[in-house]
């Protein structure tokens, strides 16, 4: 599903990747939700650059009372083997979020591969592409990825292919819809008559113009890449021994940690997994309003007449 | 003189953006009386559309009426409760836009669109409404069988057609007109023009008629208002204006159009472009372009002065002005 | 006629695609997994449906595999799903326990639809508002929160700290299913939970994308023309924005289905709740191969379905459609 129905509707100019990098940082900062979102992302990559410096003990050593609620020394307590979970959180970080990266990034490219080539070759090329793209947009996400989960080997690299088979039509079809608005202005007939071939064109030409609409693809998978990698862990699907965010809480819910006294050992990574989608989606709502004014919050004077309607 | 049926007076509008308040409509006044055509002309960006729907009340944010009176009959529609003034809403007048595609309601019928209007002043509903609704269609020329379509199932002048009828049907004093030809092609332009003027003539409405085509203005209006960056630049009669232009920004757009019968001239045209409202110039804001150009230009502004019959916005005419008074 | 006849291209292809997928995930699988599954089928399952799961699988049989395929989609064509590792049908057990998950999935969809969609028209249209700041941004990130952690707060709060809803299950254990009036009662405290924590994943999108469309087409002149013709305020709202705004909406309400189904396997995982969804999840821990694919079909068929719906809808609302 489209974050963002509205395709921006004037695609910057080629030459502009300039000034591009400036203007949009000033305007991260102007937009309080950007800021906000930026500093959550800033905030755990740190902490996956760098667990040592914030968590204060081992994961994954079992040296402590089990099943404790948190105190002073173990800030979300500890779990049913007796391990810090406050440390596990932090330490489940960095794959957490490179599985996420990754996955992104991957998607995204191969969505604009197919988006692009399918909107300047055209023709049947462009028909059978999209016919596979709406059906992997039909096929049901989840039901699809447990399908395949249950029956690769479980661990990170499964989980990154099946996240990256699922993910890749998303946004597909905007990036299509972008491409075809590009395809024949003119700084790109100029390259067809210079004799560029496809490639070229596609990749030097086409896809920086389209730069923006890639940012956003990218953050919107990420927001549902989080949730999907998490919520595949959660149900069985990933290796137990991994250190991420959905295995704790798969071992959390075995260990039924609600009922038994340390909830924070499943609502830690849990709020951890909706902190990290938020920080994307609040940029990406950003961006949205960055890239489509007429989103922006709008300005009221309050006047003794009448309020207009 | 009689009361005007409109009086615009002094009336500011500013669009509130993120880096500052932006003037587009600046002191402007001007009345109509009733049965009167006016014609509002200038270039694109000169203000004249943002006047219109703040003279309608149909301004949305970031657009504000920033000061001034908009009397109806003497009551001030700016300050009015909602609710009153929808009730002057197109049973005292009416609103015809530019694009009837855009304008109808893609997914009404014409019928629908019309009875609900009907609905809302006054609950004509049933086979009252129908009949009225066949009415109004027959009176632009339009078979009433049309009324089942929607918009799109009708050509572009059958659909600027059926607005202007949707627009009379509660016969109102003034009606209001967006360039409601700019859409067409000659031909239906002076069919729908011809129209007009026709119904204007047996139902005695007035007209406010905002166009930048000086040719609509010459042969339909009684009265003119020629618009420069949001001010008023000149205001006169219609005969006053085309036969003898004051303002070098009407003389300029005079200059811009050939005439038929007239001698081979040369077309002159107006070099430069409207000024960016934000960073209006100083001092009069055609001086940059003005071929009159003086050095007090620069720096002062200049009120509107009368001058016979006319009113212009030109330092060329401040004595004159002072030595009428 | 052209359009409908390509979206039924679309469907025909999708279905052929998840029959493919079910025929080929077995035979890639690395491991032994096949024979995993085959042998503990081999006690419990009839010769028949064994023989049709060998064939599926390509093992036990020698033959082409493109002769395996094509009795594989015929015997899906004719209704054949095999039957679970309990040696009932497939088809019979998914019928089973349909009508609750139809109940609890097909009432928080059809709420969250609607108070997702009129909320976003309202907040949209008082822009500038109070509700316009505060509500869609948050119901935004609310909707961005993964299913489990919603249900996971919505346990720890309402059932294990208040104590006021119950923890699991469709009914209390012991009671008789009836159409009683305390049944049913009992029926729906259990369904609070799990159907709150859809409900608040699924509106949240619903308000953005409602909001945003509105947005848009309130800028549109007929909307202003609605208001110049001194309409009630609710009327232009409603009539001329709210009307044309929801169409972008329905189409995307089809393909969020795919989303919805998924959350509400997370969500009876969460909550043990006995429909489709813990049906699948089960079926995947005890290696029933059969009832999986069968449950994968489904959902996919399901989600056709609400694609054809959300297509008649807009050749309903949208007179300019109908001439396409």
């Amino acid at each position: 599903m489209a974050v963002t129905e509205i395709a921006l509707s004037e695609p910057p100019v080629a030459g502009d990747a300039t000034g591009a990098p400036r203007r949009f940082f000033r305007a991260v900062l102007r937009n309080r939700k950007a800021t906000v979102g930026a500093l959550i992302l800033l905030l755990i990559a740190f902490v996956a650059a760098f667990p040592g410096a914030v968590a204060n003990h081992p994961p994954e050593a079992t040296l402590y009372a089990p099943n404790a609620g948190p105190s002073s020394s173990h800030l979300l307590g500890t779990t049913s083997l007796g391990q810090d979970v406050f440390s596990q959180l932090v330490y489940s970080t960095r794959l957490t979020l490179v599985v996420t990266l990754i996955v992104s990034l991957i998607a995204t490219f191969v969505s604009m591969i197919v988006g692009v080539t399918s909107a300047y070759v055209g023709g049947v090329t462009d028909r059978v592409l999209m016919v596979i793209t709406d059906v992997f947009l039909i096929l049901p996400v989840l039901p699809l990825l447990i399908l395949l989960a249950a029956y690769l080997p479980p661990g990170v690299t499964s989980l990154t292919v099946v996240l990256c088979i699922t993910s890749w039509a998303f946004q597909a079809r905007q990036l299509r819809s972008q491409g075809q608005t590009l395809r024949n202005r003119d700084f790109l007939l100029a390259a067809r008559a210079r004799g560029e071939r496809g490639i070229y064109i596609i990749l030097v030409e086409i896809v920086p113009t389209m730069t923006s609409l890639l940012v956003a693809s990218f953050l919107s998978l990420a927001v549902y890449v989080v949730g999907f990698a998490a919520t595949l862990q959660f149900l069985g699907l990933g290796n137990s021994s991994e250190l991420m965010w959905g295995t704790m809480l798969y071992n959390a819910q075995q260990a039924s940690a609600l009922e038994a006294g340390n909830a924070w050992w499943a609502l830690g990574p849990g709020a951890a997994v909706a902190l990290l989608g938020t920080g994307f989606a609040l940029v990406n709502y950003a961006f949205d309003e960055i890239g489509n004014p007429a989103l922006r919050p709008v300005r009221r004077r309050r006047r003794r007449g009448r309020a207009t309607a | 003189m009689a009361e005007p049926l409109l009086e615009v007076d002094a009336l500011s509008v500013d669009y509130l953006t993120e880096s500052g308040d932006v003037r587009a409509v600046d002191d402007v006044s001007f009345r109509v009386d009733e049965g009167e055509f006016l014609g509002i002309v200038g270039e694109s960006g000169c203000g004249k559309s943002t006047l219109l729907f703040a003279v309608a009340q149909l301004l949305s944010p970031p657009g504000e009426v920033a000061g001034g009176a908009v009397a109806f009959h003497g009551t001030d529609m700016v300050r009015l409760g909602r609710e009153d003034l929808r009730h002057m809403r197109w049973r005292d007048y009416s609103l015809v836009m530019q694009s009837a595609m855009n304008a109808l309601n893609p997914m009404k019928s014409v019928a629908a669109q019309f009875s609900d209007t009907l609905a809302a002043h006054g609950g004509a509903t049933g086979d009252e409404a129908r009949g009225r609704s066949v009415e109004v269609m027959q009176l632009v020329g339009i078979d009433p069988v049309h009324l089942e379509s929607y918009p799109h199932q009708l050509s572009g002048g059958m659909r600027q057609r059926a607005m202007i009828a949707m627009a009379l049907l509660f016969t109102p004093q003034l009606v209001i007109m967006d360039e409601p030809t700019s859409a067409l092609d000659v031909v239906a332009q002076q069919s729908l023009m011809t129209k007009v003027k026709d119904l204007q003539h047996r139902l005695g409405f007035a007209v406010i008629f905002v166009t930048h085509d000086m040719s609509l203005v010459s042969r339909y209006s009684d009265r003119v208002l020629v618009m420069y960056a949001g001010q008023v630049a000149e205001a006169a009669t219609t005969d006053a204006i085309f036969s003898e232009p004051r303002h070098p920004y009407t003389r300029g757009l005079m200059s811009a159009f050939p005439s038929l019968r007239g001698p081979r001239r040369e077309l002159l045209g107006i070099p430069g472009r409207p000024p960016d409202l934000a960073h209006p110039p100083t001092g009069c804001r055609f001086h940059p372009r003005c071929p009159e150009v003086m050095p007090q230009c620069l720096t002062i502004e200049p009120d509107l002065y009368a001058v016979g019959q006319t009113d212009v916005r030109c330092l060329l005419y401040v004595e004159q002005a002072k030595q009428a008074v | 006629m052209r359009y409908l006849g390509r979206r039924l291209g679309l469907f025909v292809v999708t279905l052929w695609a998840a029959l493919t997928v079910n025929f080929i995930i077995p035979r890639v699988m690395p491991g032994n997994e096949a024979q995993a599954v085959l042998a503990s089928f081999r006690g419990t399952v009839n010769a028949a449906a064994l023989h049709a799961l060998e064939i599926q699988f390509g093992t036990g049989v020698h033959q082409n595999v493109f002769v395996s395929y094509f009795q594989y989609l015929g015997n899906c064509l004719t209704g054949q799903f095999g039957v679970t590792a309990q040696n009932v049908p497939v088809m019979s057990e998914i019928g089973s326990k349909l009508p609750w998950t139809l109940g609890l999935v097909g009432v928080t969809t059809v709420l969250a639809f609607v108070i997702g969609t009129f909320v976003g028209m309202i907040s949209a249209w008082r822009r500038g508002g109070r509700l316009d700041s505060v509500l869609p941004p948050s119901l935004f990130i609310v909707s961005t929160v993964p299913v489990f952690f919603i249900g996971l707060l919505l346990i720890y709060i309402f059932a294990v700290k208040l104590n006021w809803l119950p923890l699991s299950g469709n009914y209390s254990i012991g009671a008789t299913p009836s159409f009683s009036l305390s049944f049913v009662g009992d029926v729906l405290k259990h369904a609070i939970l799990p159907g709150l924590s859809l409900v608040i994943v699924t509106a949240g999108l619903w308000v953005y994308s409602m909001r945003n469309n509105m947005i848009t087409t309130v800028a549109e002149d007929y909307v202003k023309m609605g208001r110049a013709k001194g309409l009630p305020n609710r009327r232009v709202m409603f009539d001329y924005a709210g009307r044309n705004a929801i169409l972008p909406n329905l189409t995307g309400f089809a393909m969020q289905m795919g989303y919805v189904l998924g959350g509400s396997i997370v969500v009876e995982y969460l909550f043990s709740y006995p429909g489709l969804g813990y049906l699948f999840y089960t079926s995947t821990t005890d290696h029933d191969l059969p009832l999986m694919q069968g449950l994968f079909l489904f959902y996919t068929l399901a989600v056709l379905v609400c694609v054809l719906i959300a297509d008649l809808a807009t050749a309903l609302l949208d007179p300019r459609s109908r001439e396409a």
